[in-house]
């Protein structure tokens, strides 16, 4: 178990200092978040939008730019045909949780950043209750990494691996996204945190039974 | 010593309908070698993967004993070592860096000597700092020895060992299949008559029988 926890940790340290020297998801990131943002802002000019709707485009932002790098992390070690060496120094798990970590971080990261611009220059985009909209973000990156680290490990052995991340990422992670919408909406309607307590409910328990589903999954999807 | 016992029983792969190779039998326990020799396609590298825990048998079971205990497929990793063309090192990082990282990542007590011996050994120790994407193939190959070795192995699996080599780097791979054989199990996946002068057994997968030498 502490062997294991070990190369997790390791695996995952691999990951980031690999990243801090290739860049390959982080660039991809962070130009499709200013793109998307700017293309958001030329359109809605100087129209008003209304708060709940903004709550929709925050979340497509956040979805297709999630769809754009995370799969990176199975997808490289598949190109640079590292894949046979991992197999070779650690148990499947370990690679998975690694992985899971990287992403999660990557993740957090690119969502702060993504939601101090959103909040910065989208200007009808009012948050009322920061403790729904920061849960939310919160539950809302733990089950979007989550969903995205398993499924880039299926589509890593596809040969359509860019177009067909987001079509088998989409009825996956529908439930999570239609939740994190809603529970948005609460927090720039101004609902009280009480309120939102179904919408948490749903969150985590998506998290649990994906996450779980995952450990159950991997050995079999990283073997073929 | 521990006793070692590597054996497979039936073992056959098939991809979407084409098969690859069947019925693969045998049994080898310590200090003792197998050459896999057959024509291009025969299913040289496939067997080797199968044998290393990286792809699943359509049929046939595989079974490693060491020291009275059965390890289990998710831990083969931790007592055999791979060398094979298809096998690819991080790029990004440096020779020894990739090394400590395997170390690491396995979990294994590797000092920093052991490591700058298994430099030594295959002539990297100058080129250590270097970044492996700046490395030519014949460097690349010594690497993945390092790799191979670097937790002291039970069994040693080699595909196309010489591929890229020099004859300098050659003679250095003929002197770990010799002590490979000492300490453990070598399997060798060749056709090259002179690697296969070095294993006792052989299995032609053309043939697919298993014969002393």
């Amino acid at each position: 178990m502490r062997e294991s926890l070990a190369a997790t940790l390791t695996i995952f340290k691999k990951d980031l200092r690999s990243e801090m020297r290739t860049r390959y998801a982080l660039n991809a990131l962070l130009m499709f978040v200013i793109t998307t943002l700017s293309i958001i802002l030329f359109s809605i000019g100087n129209e008003n939008v209304s708060p709940e709707l903004l709550s929709g485009v925050l979340w497509i932002i956040i979805f297709f730019s999630t769809m754009s790098g995370l799969s990176r992390t199975f997808v490289s070690e598949e190109e640079r045909g590292t894949v046979m060496t991992l197999h070779l120094i650690a148990k499947p798990l370990s690679i998975y949780f690694g992985k899971l970590l990287f992403n999660l971080l990557l993740l957090g990261g690119l969502n702060i950043f993504t939601v101090l611009l959103y909040l910065l220059f989208v200007s009808g985009f009012t948050v009322l209750n920061y403790s729904i909209f920061v849960t939310t973000i919160i539950l809302g990156t733990l089950g979007l990494a989550s969903g995205s680290t398993i499924i880039a490990a299926i589509i890593a052995k596809a040969n359509t691996k860019g177009t067909l991340y987001p079509v088998l990422s989409f009825p996956i992670l529908l439930p999570l996204l239609l939740t994190v919408i809603n529970a948005t909406k609460l927090s720039v309607s101004g609902a009280q945190f009480s309120e939102s307590f179904g919408e948490f409910q749903i969150l985590i328990s998506y998290l649990v039974v994906l996450t779980a589903i995952s450990f159950l999954l991997f050995e079999y999807i990283w073997k073929e | 010593m521990n006793e070692i016992i590597f054996k497979t029983e039936g073992l056959a792969k098939t991809f979407n309908r084409r098969k690859i190779f069947k019925d693969i039998s045998f049994e080898l326990k310590e200090n003792s070698s197998l050459a896999i020799t057959g024509k291009n396609g025969s299913g040289k590298s496939t067997l080797l993967k199968i044998l290393s825990g990286i792809l699943s048998p359509t049929r046939g079971s595989i079974e490693m004993n060491i020291g009275g205990k059965i390890i289990r497929h998710d831990s083969y990793f931790k007592k055999l070592g791979l060398v094979s063309p298809y096998l690819q090192l991080y790029d990004e990082f440096t020779g020894q860096e990739n090394l400590e990282l395997f170390r690491d990542i396995r979990g294994i007590e590797a000092t920093d000597n052991y490591i700058e011996d298994l430099l030594k050994l295959f002539k990297l120790w100058e080129r250590r700092d270097d970044f492996v994407r700046t490395y030519s193939s014949g460097m690349k190959q010594r690497l993945k020895y390092a790799f191979a070795l670097l937790h002291n192995p039970s069994i040693l699996l080699l595909d196309e060992p010489r591929s890229n080599l020099d004859a300098e780097g050659i003679e250095t791979v003929y002197k770990i299949m010799e002590e490979q054989k000492k300490r453990g199990i070598l399997i060798v996946a060749t056709n090259d008559s002179e690697d296969i002068e070095h294993c006792e057994q052989l299995i032609d997968l053309n043939k697919q029988e298993t014969s002393g030498k």
